[in-house]
């Protein structure tokens, strides 16, 4: 098991991350984050909330600026220029927790509005490669539709198709099924497992353990801005190491 | 059975049925919305009382109403001590009330053509999913034509003046992806020194291409107020948008200037930034320059209904949630687009009542500028034709009429931002 997953993993680095600090205010959100993501690996990045795993993958495409420390995303190190911040952007893909999409425009312009106005793509081809991810997400007849015409896991993987129209590099994943109704989560986790299957380099930061076990090469646990534990996904269930560790375990997966 | 048995499986699902139908018909309408009780039936009678009794007495007034007499003595003659108007006021300085006393009656069609075609430009952007959108392209025109056609002169100024525009734009075009903000203003610094000097090249051209022109101080009426209540709100709410946008914006100076400016604006009564723009601005400008009044005043009154419209918009920007933001950040949209597509079109959505209210205020604040006399339709009634010998004393016929042109605008403009709010409805709730 240890083996496969570790040749699916290129030697590649997609995101390198080095000694990142951020403050909001004067509270210390982030301390001494290291962090190396290599091309095609699947992140789970789990911990208590207020731990800062959010904002660490909202450093990572420039939602947050950090102040300390360099992150460094597919060769490019982020800097203050805004070129620079809308090219990573580009190549960075991000699913939020509250989907995000945009009220007044169909699936379809949803989909359509980056790759035509970032990437200047051809409008017809654009709608054909948008069809192409609706196709792949399941909701290819609801590209007519507004946003508020549909549930919330629907949006949801409209949301993950939106970010997949832009060809990204990396899909940064907010808790993506946080605010969903049960019945709906289990929809849009099989589309991050198929997309994860195809080799797409992901940092999800979610609390659905089953889908850590099941995705991940690798899990982070996080407490009060520090990576305190990161482990393959078996030893990390099965043999956490620190006390936190044990403890938030015991605590997600006690009933 | 027990009683307590709580085991229950369904074996078939309910079908979908239709709501009941509710009884429906005049008298139960009457009952359940006139008549529901005492006190209601009651008033009900009392309303209807005071509503007949008004039209009963104010109907004599219209309906013996005096349209053709030469003079308000005349028309008291016909009316033989009978309860009447006397709306042949109306119909006599009817060219008066709509274009002032001064504007060359043989060219009235020019600001008559001036506006119908001000629907034909306006139909596409005010009805943009009926219309095709190449149709815009003779909006964009529009301004430039419509000036043209009412003060006439050379057809070199306004094509000059949209030259200029069209610069501004390609300059803003080139700059704004290195700084939205900048580019704005290079946009119109380039437009402006494009302006000064192109009058160097109109000024001794006056005849080239020329039709009668016709000075501002000959312009008066009504169409004083459509074209200051027009150009100012469709000036106004671009530059309310940009104000909204600078006071937001991460650059200090560019903040600062726009919430100065905003603050300042909507401290100072319009009256008094009217008076500034009459008497003050020429100590101001170099001696001999003529600053056309019209130009000033149109100045003033953008400049006030921006800065409201501004802090409406900013409403709406502050209403939108913050993940709008950070989706299309997070899709490498860069500032301009991020606004242009995303940010805006929500916004203005939902400032919609409130960019109609000041628009309205603004149409009907446009006979303030009788107090600096101009001879809009209020300064016509006060001035030349209350002061005739023939109509003094006609005071309700001309002044409902007044009032009345500037209901039915302004109850179309209100109708029609409803109805557009329902066209841009897009949740469905």
């Amino acid at each position: 098991m240890a083996a496969e997953t570790q040749m699916k993993v290129s030697d590649q680095v997609a995101v390198e991350i080095n000694k990142m600090n951020k403050w909001f205010g004067a509270f210390h959100v982030l301390r001494d984050i290291d962090l190396t993501v290599y091309q095609g690996e699947r992140i789970v990045i789990a911990g208590p909330s207020g731990s800062g795993k959010s904002t660490l993958i909202r450093c990572i495409n420039a939602l947050e600026e950090h102040q300390k420390g360099s992150i460094t995303v597919d060769g490019t190190v982020l800097s203050n220029d805004i070129k620079n911040i809308d090219r990573i952007r580009s190549e960075v893909g991000m699913v939020f927790q509250h989907f995000n999409l945009f009220p007044h425009l169909t699936i379809l312009e949803n989909c359509t509005l980056a790759p035509i106005w970032v990437r200047k793509t051809p409008q017809k081809e654009a709608e054909d490669i948008a069809m192409h991810f609706l196709e792949k997400v399941k909701i290819p007849e609801q590209a007519d539709k507004y946003p508020g015409q549909l549930s919330g896991g629907q949006q949801q993987r409209v949301a993950i198709a939106r970010s997949l129209c832009m060809r990204p590099r990396i899909m940064l994943f907010d808790e993506p099924t946080s605010a969903l109704d049960p019945e709906m989560i289990s929809e849009v986790l099989d589309t991050m497992i198929e997309l994860a299957e195809e080799g797409m380099t992901m940092l999800c930061v979610t609390h659905e353990m089953g889908f850590a076990r099941k995705v991940a090469n690798r899990v982070i646990f996080m407490d009060q801005g520090q990576i305190v534990e990161q482990n393959e996904p078996e030893e990390f269930f099965n043999n956490p190491q620190s006390e936190r560790t044990k403890l938030f375990l015991s605590q997600i997966l006690g009933h | 059975m027990s009683d307590n048995q709580i085991s229950f499986v369904r074996t078939h699902m309910l079908p979908e049925a239709p709501p009941p139908v509710a009884a429906t018909g005049v008298v139960k309408w009457l009952r359940e919305n006139l008549f529901s009780s005492p006190a209601n039936s009651l008033l009900t009678i009392v309303s209807l009382y005071v509503v007949i009794d008004i039209v009963i007495s104010a109907a004599p007034w219209f309906l013996n109403g005096v349209w053709d007499s030469p003079s308000l003595s005349a028309c008291r003659d016909i009316l033989d001590g009978n309860v009447g108007g006397c709306f042949a006021v109306l119909s006599e300085r009817w060219n008066q009330l709509l274009f002032g006393f001064k504007y060359p009656s043989e060219l009235y069609w020019r600001p008559g053509l001036a506006f119908i075609l001000l629907f034909v430009a306006g139909a596409p952007l005010l009805f943009f999913k009926l219309f095709p959108s190449k149709m815009l392209i003779f909006t964009g025109l529009y301004p430039f034509i419509a000036y043209w056609l009412i003060w006439g002169g050379s057809l070199l100024v306004p094509v000059f003046a949209l030259l200029g525009v069209l610069l501004g734009a390609f300059v803003y075009k080139r700059t704004v992806s290195a700084s939205a903000g900048m580019a704005v203003i290079a946009g119109f610094v380039a437009a402006l020194i494009f302006w000064i000097l192109s009058g160097f090249i109109t000024a001794p051209m006056a005849n080239v291409l020329a039709i009668e022109p016709v000075p501002s101080r000959d312009m008066g009426g009504f169409m004083i107020n459509l074209m200051l209540g027009v150009v100012c709100v469709s000036l106004s709410v671009p530059f309310g948008i940009m104000l909204a946008l600078g006071r937001q914006s991460s650059m200090p100076i560019i903040k600062w200037i726009c919430v100065v400016f905003i603050e300042f604006i909507r401290g100072v009564p319009l009256i008094t930034l009217l008076f500034v723009a009459n008497v003050v601005l020429a100590y101001f400008l170099p001696p001999g320059t003529a600053f056309d009044l019209i130009l000033r005043v149109i100045i003033m009154i953008t400049m006030f209904a921006s800065a409201y419209i501004a802090e409406v918009i900013r409403g709406g920007l502050a209403a939108l949630p913050r993940g709008q933001y950070e989706a299309a950040d997070s899709l490498g949209l860069d500032y301009a687009q991020a606004m242009q597509l995303i940010i805006l079109p929500q916004a203005l959505k939902i400032s919609i009542p409130g960019i109609v209210n000041v628009a309205v205020g603004l149409f009907k604040d446009t006979t303030l500028v009788s107090v600096i006399s101009m001879f809009d339709i209020v300064g016509m009634i006060r001035g030349p034709i209350l002061a005739s010998a023939e109509w003094n004393g006609v005071y309700w016929e001309l002044f409902g009429f007044a009032a009345l042109l500037f209901f039915v605008t302004c109850y179309g403009i209100s109708q029609y931002s409803q109805w557009l709010e329902r066209q841009l409805q897009t949740d469905h709730r």
